[in-house]
């Protein structure tokens, strides 16, 4: 590793290094606390023509996302970032994102939603639009900021899904760290040009983007997004293994540290999982078994791969830097414990997704259902997610 | 992390604690050495009693936590011993450097500071007044650092402080020589019991 890439810089910085070896062709963004820095800084690199970037100061978080909008509907590679009610105010203009699946990579830097108010780290803020239909990657440090943010480009236009890169509030986006960079050639051949399939400025291929889709074809649409989502997963894997075998930093789903043979399992997100790593390995200087899963991919959630990883788990506690308000528990770990559910359940629970879109439900559906679930009970093999009424 | 150290830096808002962090932290990056600096977020008004902080270690530092036991400690304001206990935490063979015109023994009687912590004082305001042309401690106490420590290579701290300045100070020249003599002096006349 040549020194000139070996830098002490701060999450934010990181982020906003990553963006300019991008090169993104527009960044529509709004300044918030604490990630107003990364728009700071891309600012400046856009006004020191380090970039070609467009840059569209806007008013608010909902106009940068609808900016970004038009701007990857229109064909081009599109960034962003924000942070907490930054975050809430896009949240209209995710789920749209999403649905016109435009490959747009923003950074989140995790901070508590108001009120009370708040600039500190929690999750919330992408918990709460964590169903929107964008891939959710958490990083630890600065460093897996950079990696991310990197990454994350070349998953998004590969599964034409936008991705939401995370750092934890002032705990990395402020903190400075070692980190190492890739040269700005590499990064350019490692996420390529971005040739977009469908977009408004091809005037070849003339389309529609953000028609009204009502009874007849919702549903449909979004099975595909779903779909989509689904099919990310070995994308991800693909992308973090590629990136590995250029700086010797892999990338997988989730991480394991000291799990082979742990009997106490940590799971947390975030800066957290470092100082959990410290922990543990104090831990297992007195012979103690602890281990630690450090889910990074949110969403997709690897729900069969972590229920793997914890088989030879005796007790595992999930860490959650957020709360449902009366869920069950918290995000994170009601996710954990649905993924375990079906590996050791007495009774199969199966879930339905249906009436999409005003999608109707009818009686002959609900029978269906019924019938599932006494073939179910019998103890045949039923899918665990279903999507009823969807024309396949 | 056997070599870990933990610093805290002592400021009030606008005195450089948060800048004195992070150019340490580069010059010790650029040693080979593993680095974090961050500053505490609270009431960053001018003038309100701040505070910063340093890990650094030859291996990689996975810890992501608040640092509550520094073994060294940079006071950049004498004023601040008043209402701050700057020694809190301090392991016994601590190391604390403090700005002040006074000897290291009569801050160790003054604050009751403990025998196994190691004194150092230097008058940074008054040698920032006379290089800088203001009050500014923290480039001058990162030589007394570097000089009570000896956690890095002087010139070569130096060297690589005096590049991030040339990059802050573009067009101001006067600015970064006034910076380098500082460090320099309080380099030469940090005192220790």
């Amino acid at each position: 590793m040549a020194k000139s890439n070996i830098l002490a810089r701060t999450g934010n910085e990181a982020m906003a290094e990553a963006m300019r070896q991008v090169n993104p062709d527009v960044v529509a963004a709004y300044p918030i606390t604490p990630a107003t820095e990364i728009v700071q800084i891309f600012a400046s690199f856009v006004a020191d023509g380090l970039v070609d970037t467009e840059f569209v100061p806007v008013e608010s978080e909902h106009s940068a996302m609808s900016a970004c909008i038009g701007a990857a509907s229109a064909g081009g590679r599109v960034m962003t970032g924000t942070s907490s009610q930054g975050l809430a105010l896009m949240a209209e203009m995710l789920y749209i994102a999403a649905g016109l699946r435009l490959p747009i990579v923003l950074s989140d830097v995790n901070r508590a939603l108001s009120s009370p108010i708040n600039i500190h780290c929690d999750h919330s803020d992408t918990m709460m639009v964590r169903d929107s239909g964008w891939i959710q990657i958490f990083s630890e440090n600065a460093q897996e900021a950079y990696d991310n943010m990197v990454q994350a480009v070349k998953i998004a236009e590969a599964v034409k899904l936008p991705v939401v890169v995370t750092t934890d509030g002032f705990i990395i986006s402020h903190g400075m760290e070692r980190i190492e960079i890739l040269d700005d050639a590499e990064v350019k051949k490692f996420i390529g040009d971005y040739k977009p399939e469908h977009y408004l400025l091809n005037f070849e291929k003339p389309i529609t983007v953000g028609a009204l889709d009502l009874t007849d074809y919702y549903f449909e649409h979004k099975r595909q997004e779903i779909e989509a989502m689904k099919a990310s997963t070995p994308v991800i894997i693909a992308v973090g293994s590629e990136f590995g075998k250029k700086t010797g930093r892999s990338y997988g789903l989730f991480e394991k540290y000291k799990m082979e043979d742990a009997e106490a399992v940590m799971i947390a997100m975030g800066s957290t999982a470092g100082t959990a790593k410290v922990k543990i390995d104090e831990l297992r200087a007195k012979g103690l078994k602890a281990g630690l899963l450090k889910p990074r991919v949110f969403r997709p959630f690897p729900k069969e791969e972590i229920a793997d990883a914890l088989k030879g788990a005796k007790a595992v506690a999930v860490m959650d830097r957020s709360d449902s308000m009366n869920a069950q528990e918290g995000p994170l770990c009601l996710e954990v414990k649905a993924a375990l559910y079906d590996k050791a359940a007495n009774k199969p629970v199966l879930n339905y997704v249906y009436g999409l879109g005003g999608r109707e439900i009818k009686p002959e559906d609900i029978g269906t259902v019924f019938d599932d679930l006494f073939e179910a009970s019998k103890g045949k093999e039923k899918p665990g997610v279903s999507y009823l009424g969807v024309r396949e | 992390m056997k070599d870990l150290v933990e610093i805290r830096w002592h400021g009030r808002g606008g005195q450089g604690a948060k800048t004195a962090a992070l150019l340490f932290a580069d010059a010790a990056l650029a040693s080979g050495k593993y680095i974090q600096a961050f500053p505490e977020y609270g009431p960053e008004r001018m003038g309100a009693p701040v505070a910063s902080f340093n890990r650094i270690s030859s291996e990689p530092i996975l810890l992501h936590s608040g640092v509550s036991n520094p073994s060294v400690v940079i006071v950049l304001d004498p004023t601040l011993t008043e209402s701050i206990d700057v020694t809190e935490g301090m392991p016994d063979n601590g190391v604390i450097i403090i700005n002040t015109g006074k000897c290291p023994d009569a801050i160790r009687k003054e604050l009751d500071i403990p025998g196994g912590i190691k004194v150092f004082t230097v008058d940074a305001s008054g040698i920032s007044k006379e290089t800088i042309g203001r009050e500014i401690p923290n480039t001058p106490m990162l030589g007394a650092f570097v000089k009570a420590t000896g956690m890095l290579d002087f010139k070569e701290m130096l060297e690589d402080t005096k590049k991030k300045l040339e990059k802050k100070f573009k067009n101001k020249p006067e600015v970064v020589a006034g910076n380098i003599k500082a460090i320099e002096r309080a380099y030469n006349e940090v005192r220790s019991q």
